[in-house]
């Protein structure tokens, strides 16, 4: 497999503190182009602010591979200047309104520090504290006189931290996604014409992945993600049935989200090669959510897709946790893939 | 003047939740020995720091107190490797999904953790779309179960560890501004005393549990006894969610309150100086209960005439309580010019009329 180890984890951690809200994600794709160019024949950013690159391989009858990892985040957008040092903001993504009082934030391309502050609980009236804050009543709030510019974008400010065989960090989706697509092209096997794709505003709608596959028209694509694990205790002592994933279980595999029936073929593939070359893996429990595969699939005249994501807890919240195996293994599980792909593995249903 | 802000920052950084004020105390205790001629714990934990007067003895003194301790959470229950917890002091349970926390594990370390809010599916019937509780939301230190269990104690203390924020003009924003901006006042009185003359001695104390109990400034009055006390603590800043009449504008000056638990005629001496040395102020008013020190200090003994000197926290009680540096500057220099000011027959001039 490709190597794994310190250069891995410190490209991770400048990727999860960069800040690339959706439809603003110069500051991912800047890391993305310093660390591609020297692997990639072609690498061009397209009309929405992808990352395209492509990396051909050797000898006849190579299958056309896309891979795909989104580079935005959920975020806020500042809408309207008060005074002050005080912005409103509306919220870029699907971000519970319950993570955002008391956190802290960076404003604009200059990182402005800012917080999203609340009412003290002492001139609460009421059962005031048993209801949720609405949007409307939150602020950014820059200090006193402090400056951003309405259309600026903001996200949490929480820092990278690695805790034993765990990684503590906003934004681990997807820019373990990321990290891992990079690692990916860096070492792509020559069996196979690898199309990469970092992506835009996934997170608002798979807009970037729909036109990276019309672009590419790939024979076949893999999206590359994070997805939650709900693997907590419940309330009541109970046995969690739905856990979505489990840290520590590896890769999450898909077989049907909220969007894509993900192709069998590539479904079978995957977990023959874990089985294949010992790599831990799992079935994300069908259901919801979704990845850029959603769009991938039905573009042009259809791309079989399938998703791989390494599981974190807590998505779209200010921390979110991940373990270093899972990412290890599903980095593992992709590349011993990408070596065995053969046209014969699309040739019959 | 010297910069607070540095002392400040690590102030807030340096763990002291209620009745386990230690780390803080001594971080306190380093920076005032220079500056106090003794320094000493009470039997509960609170420190004092005494500078002593030019004034013949028996010498009038004046405590001036800001509480050290701060609201936190501790471990109630350990289950598949996650902690439930429950609040020490005051929190509002809406600040405390996604917030970053430091578990102090029985082990000796310093595990970084994240309090996580279960999903709604998780929790039982109409409790999972609202604000969670605190007794189903989870600190997780992304430590394997096992790892866990071999670390973590119930009773173990869990903090805040957001780090410190400096926003613009002056403003300073973490968790535990209240009330560490207020040790951070008396570090710039005990700085602006040194080279000064005052007749009376000064206790300057850090108290403990405040925020739960009052414990420190009750026991510290009782010993020392002082001739007069001035509590130092925070107020409510004007600020999204907050413009009613108990808030005020934030770097516009220091807080002088009156009511029922301050005595008259130091708040009438405290104002008539802020004047004088053109320290901007504002009248804070407490009509029942000031809600801080000043009380339990007002009613210690025989009765302690009492004032309290005050500057705005936005966001109290959250993460993200946000300070003028400016104001705390302002309060440390109006203590000491009030310090300077007394005179030795001071106590005697004392009167409700």
């Amino acid at each position: 497999m490709p190597p794994f180890g310190n250069t891995q984890l410190k490209l991770l951690e400048k990727l999860c503190n960069a800040i690339a809200v959706s439809g603003d994600e110069g500051e991912v794709r800047k890391i993305v182009l310093e660390e591609i160019k020297p692997y990639a024949e072609e690498v061009r950013v397209d009309a929405l602010g992808n990352v395209l690159a492509i990396r051909r391989g050797r000898g006849a009858k190579r299958v056309r591979v896309m891979l795909d990892a989104h580079m935005d985040e959920v975020g806020f957008f500042i809408v309207a200047d008060e005074g002050e040092g005080l912005y409103r903001f509306e919220v870029v993504g699907g971000i519970d309104g319950r993570y955002l009082v008391g956190k802290q934030v960076f404003v604009g391309k200059d990182r402005t520090p800012g917080v999203i502050g609340g009412k003290p609980v002492h001139l609460m009236e009421g059962d005031e504290y048993t209801r949720k804050v609405p949007l409307d009543a939150l602020r950014i709030d820059l200090g006193l006189g402090g400056k951003a510019k309405v259309g600026d974008r903001a996200g949490f400010a929480t820092r990278f931290r690695r805790v034993g065989q765990s990684i503590i960090a906003k934004s681990i989706d997807n820019r373990i996604g990321v990290a891992t697509l990079i690692e990916l092209l860096k070492h792509a096997p020559a069996n196979i014409d690898l199309c990469v794709a970092f992506t835009v505003q996934e997170e608002i709608g798979l807009r970037g992945a729909k036109v990276a596959a019309q672009s590419f028209n790939p024979d076949m694509a893999i999206a590359i993600d994070s997805t939650p694990a709900n693997d907590l205790p419940v309330h009541d002592g109970s046995e969690n049935t739905a856990y979505n994933t489990k840290l520590g279980l590896g890769p999450a595999i898909y077989i049907a989200d909220g969007s894509t029936l993900h192709d069998p073929r590539l479904v079978r593939f995957l977990s023959q090669v874990g089985d294949a070359e010992n790599i831990p893996y799992q079935f994300r429990q069908p259901g919801g959510g979704g990845t850029d595969s959603g769009a991938i699939q039905r573009a042009l005249t259809g791309i079989p897709t399938v998703s791989v994501s390494v599981p974190h807890r807590y998505t779209h919240s200010p921390l979110s946790i991940s373990r270093l195996d899972d990412w290890k293994h599903t980095l593992a599980l992709l590349h011993a893939a990408l070596t065995k792909i053969t046209p014969a593995l699309l040739a019959a249903r | 003047m010297t910069d607070i802000l540095p002392f400040l920052k690590s102030l807030i950084s340096t763990s002291g939740i209620s009745g386990h004020e230690t780390p803080v105390a001594k971080l306190i205790e380093q920076k005032w020995r220079p500056l106090v001629d003794e320094t000493s714990l009470s039997r509960v934990g609170s420190l004092h720091g005494l500078k002593r007067g030019s004034g013949k003895t028996p010498r009038p003194s004046v405590m001036i107190a800001a509480h050290m301790d701060a609201i936190g959470m501790m471990v109630s229950r350990i289950e598949a490797g996650f902690l439930h917890i429950t609040s020490v002091g005051g929190i509002d349970v809406r600040v405390l999904p996604g917030a970053q926390v430091t578990v102090h594990a029985s082990s000796g370390e310093e595990l970084p953790a994240v309090i996580a809010m279960p999903p709604a599916r998780l929790l039982p019937e109409g409790e999972g779309n609202g604000v969670v509780e605190m007794k189903h939301l989870l600190v997780d230190t992304g430590l394997p179960a096992r790892e866990v269990e071999r670390k973590v104690r119930v009773g173990d203390l869990v903090s805040f560890a957001n780090e410190p924020l400096e926003l613009a003009g002056d403003v300073l924003s973490g968790h535990t501004l209240d009330n560490r901006a207020s040790v951070a006042a008396l570090t710039v009185c005990l700085e602006e005393l040194q080279g000064k003359s005052h007749v009376w001695d000064v206790w300057a104390v850090a108290t403990v549990q405040e925020e739960t109990s009052f414990l420190g400034a009750y026991t510290s009055a009782f010993q020392l006894r002082p001739s007069i006390a001035i509590a130092v603590d925070g107020t409510f800043a004007k600020g999204p969610g907050a413009n009613g009449w108990q808030t005020h504008p934030m770097g516009k000056g220091v807080g002088i309150c009156m009511g029922p638990n301050l005595h008259p005629f130091l708040h009438k001496k405290l104002t008539e100086l802020a004047d004088k040395l053109e320290i901007p102020w504002f009248l804070d008013v407490a009509p029942r209960h000031s809600g801080t020190d000043a009380y339990p200090m007002q009613v210690t003994m025989e009765g302690i005439p009492t004032a309290l000197v005050e500057f705005p926290i936005r966001y109290m009680h959250t993460t993200v309580e946000s300070v003028s540096v400016k104001d705390i500057q302002r309060a440390g220099r109006l203590l000491a010019e009030f310090i300077v000011s007394l005179e030795a027959d001071f106590v005697e001039k004392i009167t409700w009329e």
